[in-house]
């Protein structure tokens, strides 16, 4: 379970000072797809840095399973990130001069998976593994990402706006490959997004605002990434 | 308008490596250019045949070290000049492509780039005015026998021309032709972010079981060859300049050997320095999502570093050899009609010496990167 407590960010300084997150807590169970839901400027990529360990909160907690990761070294939040994190951004950062098949081996080396081919085969790119990023289109250098992300067997996966750069069919693909794999491999969804219609596929939603949380609630039935509108 | 969109005279400032190398050169190529022209002065007044013979000696001295040491570096400059507009052109393709798709043509944006020719004139001018102060003492230790007849410092504004004016010229000219050159290329492949064709990727080969790092290690090393270049340059100016000043203590005098080990040292740690920052600043986002994965900074700086070790190791050995086959031949053939030179040899102790401080600094250079490729923003580089 993560158990975020009371965390308070800040960014500048002096006069500049101010205040990104305001006392957020929240909770969400192993295996979930949660969904942080906020307009641009909100909060939300700032929450989401901080509670996957690539920032320091300036104050509060977040538990991981019992381990406050907030008080951890540079040095032991490298090893948090390593053994329990994958992100998927919005702009993909694959690495241009690898091919695919490298690309994906950067996750699942941090992980000793050897069969991590198998992830490409599941994105659908096991034909395109000796090409490199530029020679794909957007949505299947998403498919990367994701590939890279769930090469490393991640507890849990951080999404920033995964579907930001991408057509609506292209993201609708993305998305539905995203939560196959979940039903696959059972890791924590931790999406942040600020399209309503992509929270209705999460089981929890938190809409933030202003680096207050408006909102917590559980979809009942979720759906499917064809299902939404968009 | 274009001015203030390309390059400036803060762009020019980032170009100190370029100074750097524009200063040693000129700094001891005036000296020894100045000396051969004042004893060429007095060559009417030389009587004996020994003293003739040194005078000899002394002017082919002047013209190997201007030849070999003038030149040498100055094709390294014209490389990192080259080196640095490509990576200014490429780093900042959006603003040109932008400029592009306004309307302004290539030459128009080229002509900006004559302010690189500034660090030539700087690292010249530097270097010219330096060797002044140092002659007096440099004439003094040239003749301290007294075999040639009294003779003393002059100005020649053909040096002045040769080695100031004339390369900051000729160097603004390359800067713009070269700009040229690299600006043709159509707008869209400007604006385009990752715009890379398929043949100009690296295409790698498939190693079989090797480790991401180890793939990553290859990758860097092929997609920067000019970058091998320079940390080749650095280890063999470290590893030439500080063996010749050791083993030239009975050839020379001590002045000689320090100038020549502290331009040996400044010259390695420049360009050491510049390549490395170039390779960290390059792969900025490569190391940002390493270290996003969980990739400590150690590793991060094996796999984008590592790989120039060993290319460090090669430089250091052509900079022994080189070294050794210059004073072999200033020994063998400019001084061998001049009696009491000593007799040269190999120094071993001298080049394990100078190996094991090469590799300390080298590591200490790696280590500092390390702790910076921790401290990297995540936030900034995804902000970019």
């Amino acid at each position: 379970m993560i158990d975020v407590r009371k965390i308070t960010k800040f960014y500048g300084n002096g006069k500049n000072r101010f205040q990104v997150l305001k006392e957020i807590s929240f909770e969400i169970q192993n295996g979930d797809f949660a969904v942080i839901l906020g307009a641009s400027g909100s909060g939300k990529s700032t929450l989401l840095n901080v509670v996957s360990g690539l920032e320091y909160p300036d104050s509060g907690e977040i538990i991981y399973d019992g381990k406050n990761i907030a008080n951890l070294s540079e040095h032991s939040l490298t090893e948090f990130r390593k053994e329990n994190v994958g992100f998927i951004f919005q702009q993909y950062y694959l690495l241009p001069n690898m091919n695919i098949d490298k690309n994906v081996k950067m996750g699942a080396d941090l992980a000793g998976n050897k069969d991590y081919k198998a992830i490409i085969e599941a994105v659908g790119l096991g034909e395109k593994m000796k090409q490199y990023p530029s020679e794909l289109s957007g949505g299947e250098q998403q498919r990367v990402a994701v590939a890279r992300a769930l090469a490393k067997k991640p507890k849990v996966l951080f999404l920033d706006e995964p579907t930001g750069a991408l057509d609506e069919q292209t993201g609708r693909q993305v998305l539905d490959y995203i939560c196959k794999l979940q039903k696959k491999y059972h890791f924590t969804i931790i999406m942040v997004t600020h399209n309503q219609n992509i929270a209705e596929m999460a089981n929890t939603v938190i809409k933030i605002n202003s680096g207050k949380i408006l909102e917590r609630y559980t979809n009942t039935m979720q759906k499917t990434a064809y299902e939404i509108g968009w | 308008m274009v001015k203030n969109m390309v390059v400036g005279m803060k762009d020019a400032a980032k170009l100190t490596g370029i100074s750097i190398i524009a200063c040693c050169a000129v700094l001891v190529c005036t000296m020894f250019l100045n000396f051969y022209f004042d004893i060429l002065q007095v060559e009417h007044l030389i009587l004996s045949e020994y003293a003739m013979l040194f005078y000899q000696g002394q002017t082919a001295t002047a013209k190997v070290v201007c030849f070999v040491s003038g030149g040498c570096l100055m094709i390294t400059s014209v490389i990192m000049m080259f080196f640095y507009i490509k990576y200014y052109i490429d780093t900042h393709k959006k603003e040109l492509g932008i400029l592009k798709a306004l309307g302004y043509s290539n030459i128009k944006i080229a002509k900006n780039f004559w302010v690189f020719g500034i660090s030539i004139l700087i690292g010249s001018a530097t270097g010219f005015s330096g060797s002044f102060i140092l002659m007096p003492k440099f004439y003094e230790l040239q003749n301290k026998d007294h075999l040639l007849p009294q003779f003393s410092i002059h100005f020649h504004p053909t040096i002045f021309l040769y080695f100031v004016v004339l390369p900051t010229i000729a160097f603004s000219i390359l800067a713009i032709f070269y700009a040229l050159f690299k600006l043709n290329k159509p707008v869209l492949m400007l604006l385009k972010e990752h715009a890379q064709t398929s043949s100009k990727i690296q295409k790698q080969k498939n190693y079989k079981n090797s480790l991401f790092i180890d793939d990553l290690k290859k990758s860097t090393l092929k997609s920067g060859k000019i970058l091998v270049f320079f940390i080749v340059f650095a280890s063999f100016c470290f590893s030439s300049m500080t063996q010749m000043s050791a083993s030239m203590k009975d050839l020379s005098s001590k002045m000689m050997g320090a100038m020549i080990l502290m331009i040996g040292i400044i010259l390695a740690c420049t360009t050491l320095f510049l390549a490395i920052t170039t390779v960290v600043r390059s792969n900025a986002k490569t190391i940002t999502m390493m270290r996003t994965f969980g990739y400590s900074g150690k590793e991060c700086c094996r796999a984008l570093l590592g790989g120039y070790r060993p290319v460090s190791y090669i430089g250091f050995a052509l900079g022994t050899v080189y070294q050794y086959v210059l004073l072999r031949m200033m020994v063998d053939i400019v001084f061998k009609d001049i009696g009491n030179i000593p007799v040269y040899k190999f120094d071993i102790p001298i080049m394990l010496l100078s190996f094991a401080a090469f590799v300390m600094i080298y590591e200490i250079v790696m280590y500092i990167y390390s702790q910076k490729m921790q401290k990297l923003s995540v936030k900034e580089i995804m902000l970019e």
